[in-house]
């Protein structure tokens, strides 16, 4: 039998169908959860998706955000069960599928056009 | 019981453990194997099992592969011949037999009633008492544990549960002509204060006049990669004997379709044979 369709086999199983359509310079909110000692609650990862690779069950996508005048990165799985689920708060017009150049600009110049759809 | 089974190696991938962990995966194509001898202790001087893995066409096979494997054979040429001419010798026999008889019959006349002679035939070597068998592209022995199988009983992956530990066996990938740092893990020489050509040089090999050789054994350059490999102890994350996949943790040797030999822990058995004492 052909390799590729025995590993989607595996796969399939772990994949997730609630994710949404990502794409670079969409801004979104990931609901993670979080641990804390014996207690769960869900945290949420507001930023842009700078970055977004992988098939199948191994898909990933990095969120960059500001958080007190510091720039952070996330990177997440998107089949990941510690997510909660993820919403796409905007669209974005965007010409490049990685935004490094992000990482060197803030405050008005950090902003995007936003893709009405 | 059988000890093990045969597979192939498929490929790795990473699926969600317990609390969404990454877990890196080998998924295995093992089995369905087919036994295809037993070996006792009283005919081959050990106990073990010969199973057939891979199923391939009769015509990417061998003759003594198929007799081995119980298989009618067709007569080769010159088995036909030899029977062709066995047979024309043993007409010309009966001919004269019955040429005398009746010189005997005529001498005394209905005095002996002939049977017609015996032939004998030289194709049938086996009543066809046992199955036929694959043919198949691997045959790999195993030790047996208990219970003793059957020729034509075959194996799956149910032997393995999830949880269970296994030891698994394949050929490394070639590395070709592999340096000491790479195939020995030296470390060595120094890449600054003036050296040169000494960054991945091996150093001394031994002592000067005495001995005055280099000892046998001494770690150096060469090939390196083929070998075969154990690796023991691999956790069974998934046992499908649906599609006969085994997912066990971690990495197993060789390329992607490589032949693997996966066996029951030798620890969790010999943990197991030191309880039933």
């Amino acid at each position: 039998m052909s390799v590729v369709p025995l590993i989607r086999a595996v796969e399939e199983a772990h994949l997730r169908t609630d994710v949404p359509e990502i794409a670079s310079g969409d801004t979104v909110r990931v609901h993670v959860k979080v641990v804390e000692g014996t207690r769960e609650r869900i945290q949420v990862f507001e930023g842009i998706v700078i970055r977004h690779h992988g098939e199948g069950l191994n898909r990933k996508f990095t969120v960059r955000r500001i958080a007190h005048s510091v720039g952070v990165e996330r990177s997440f799985l998107m089949n990941s069960p510690r997510i909660d689920k993820i919403e796409v708060v905007r669209h974005a017009i965007v010409r490049r599928k990685n935004l490094y150049y992000m990482r060197g600009l803030r405050g008005k110049a950090a902003r995007l056009k936003e893709r009405r759809v | 019981m059988l000890s093990g089974m045969l597979g192939r190696k498929v490929g790795m991938t990473q699926i969600f453990g317990e609390n969404g962990a990454v877990i890196p995966v080998t998924i295995i194509e093992a089995g369905p194997c087919t036994v295809t001898q037993v070996k006792t202790d009283a005919n081959d001087g050990y106990e073990a099992v010969q199973l057939g893995f891979d199923p391939i066409k009769l015509k990417h096979t061998t003759r003594p592969m198929l007799g081995h494997l119980g298989h009618d054979l067709k007569p080769t040429e010159r088995q036909r011949r030899e029977q062709q001419k066995a047979s024309a010798k043993a007409r010309q026999v009966a001919r004269q037999k019955k040429a005398t008889e009746a010189e005997a019959d005529q001498a005394e006349a209905g005095a002996s009633t002939t049977t017609a002679p015996a032939t004998k035939g030289g194709s049938k070597r086996r009543g066809g008492a046992r199955k036929e068998l694959g043919p198949f592209a691997v045959l790999r022995e195993v030790r047996v544990v208990g219970e003793i199988p059957a020729v034509g009983d075959t194996v799956s992956v149910d032997m393995f549960a999830v949880g269970e530990e296994v030891d698994i066996i394949g050929t490394s990938k070639g590395k070709g002509f592999g340096g000491v740092m790479k195939r020995h893990g030296f470390h060595g020489g120094q890449r600054t204060h003036g050296q040169s050509d000494r960054a991945r040089a091996p150093g001394s090999i031994g002592p000067g006049t005495t001995p005055g050789r280099v000892y046998k054994g001494t770690r150096m350059a060469g090939r390196m990669g083929g070998d075969r490999v154990t690796v023991k102890a691999l956790r069974v994350v998934q046992a499908d004997s649906e599609r006969n996949l085994l997912v066990v943790y971690g990495s197993v040797p060789g390329a992607n379709g490589g032949l693997l030999m996966i066996r029951k822990s030798a620890v969790q058995m010999a943990v197991a044979a030191r309880q039933r004492g």
